[in-house]
């Protein structure tokens, strides 16, 4: 099982680059070289509408943490959180994970290194990880990519899907390794 | 919405930190998070430039309209509003398997050249449309089979089993983006009630 996933990880990139312009130039006679310039182009014009959404999150994420103010959420938090089997360093990571998609994946390698992947909080912090995306950052770089500045009921969906996986992450791994 | 969490992070954060008397971390996160929203830019870019150019020789040589075929019961069920042989219909679908397949990367590019192709669709520049609500409560809920990046880091950590934990992410991603999906219809609903637009 493993080996045939990490096989499928490392291979499926370069096949698809390799794949999609030879089929193109052999069966379809394409100038791939052009499109590929063609398309290329686009990416400039979209990172800069891109940029100050992102500065603007990422700032505010960043005084959020770096002030103290998530530790005393954490804090505040935890007596709600331990009786229903949330472990209280599994929290921090829970609430970044919809507002820092690096910041997350920091708390969990510090949880790997602290508690080893294969402990129940590893399979936790992995399963949470992989389950979700960063909500605030999607948001921030879709909607910012194209101009809409009234997100109507999407933030609030974003959220509530996030709790959604984390309460899922929780089940399922009490479900299958309890210890 | 958003508006208020800006808010909330940026005046909570430094008033933590004026009570604790510690101003200084502030002008230093502020920085700090200015300069890796730039990096994030910059790293964005080359990838984005590149699977733009990418599957425009997709697009050329019909392989997204084709990829589109087959996830398309799927697609016509999600984007109810997207007319079938638009070119956004193939960026969604793009954008779909990318994620499934964990190609994080790929998905980004491929997720804003849906946007820009529903924009186009949308009769109100400034208000996201149902299909953009769609797209966005798809792609922050990770719709994932393969977590790649969390595999590689297991296994970086010498996990013993670094694989152990796919079958778990499959399941919560089912779950949370299955929840995604039924909060999206039920709020577009509710909102339609409200005397929103319909679109």
């Amino acid at each position: 099982m493993m080996e045939i996933v990490q096989l499928v990880a490392a291979w499926t990139l370069p096949l698809l680059i390799a794949f999609i312009p030879a089929y193109a130039l052999i069966f379809k006679k394409v100038p791939v070289y052009e499109t590929f310039i063609d398309g290329a182009k686009g990416g400039l014009p979209t990172i800069i509408k891109i940029m100050p959404h992102l500065v603007g999150m990422l700032v505010a994420v960043s005084v959020f943490r770096e002030s103290g103010a998530l530790e005393l959420l954490i804090n505040a938090l935890n007596p709600l959180l331990i009786p229903l089997g949330v472990p209280p360093e599994f929290l921090p990571m829970a609430l970044l994970r919809s507002i820092s998609g690096s910041g997350s994946m920091a708390i969990m390698t510090d949880i790997f290194q602290t508690h080893g992947p294969d402990s129940f909080l590893g399979k936790l912090a992995s399963t949470m990880q992989g389950a979700s995306d960063t909500t605030l950052y999607v948001l921030t770089v879709y909607f910012g990519s194209v101009g809409i500045r009234n997100a109507r009921y999407a933030v609030k969906v974003g959220l509530l899907a996030d709790l959604a996986s984390v309460a899922a992450s929780l089940f399922i791994v009490h479900m299958l390794f309890a210890n | 919405m958003i508006n208020g969490i800006w808010v909330f992070l940026l005046v909570s954060g430094i008033l933590v930190a004026a009570i604790n008397g510690r101003m200084d971390v502030v002008t230093e996160a502020v920085l700090n998070g200015a300069k890796q929203g730039v990096v994030v830019c910059l790293g964005l870019l080359s990838i984005m430039v590149f699977w733009l150019g990418l599957m425009r020789i997709a697009d050329s040589a019909g392989l997204v309209q084709s990829l589109a075929k087959v996830i398309h019961p799927l697609a016509r069920f999600l984007y109810p509003s997207v007319p079938k042989n638009h070119p956004a219909m193939g960026s969604i679908v793009a954008n779909m398997s990318a994620n499934f397949l964990g190609l994080g990367s790929a998905a980004t590019p491929l997720g804003l050249k849906a946007m820009r192709e529903l924009q186009e669709l949308n009769p109100d520049k400034e208000r996201a449309s149902d299909a953009m609500c769609t797209l966005l409560a798809i792609n922050t809920s990770g719709l994932t089979i393969i977590p790649a990046t969390v595999i590689g880091l297991r296994m970086q950590y010498n996990s013993s089993n670094p694989t152990e934990i796919v079958i778990c992410t499959i399941f919560a991603t089912f779950l949370s983006t299955t929840i995604a999906v039924l909060l999206d219809r039920f709020y577009r609903a509710r909102d339609r009630r409200k005397g929103g637009r319909p679109r």
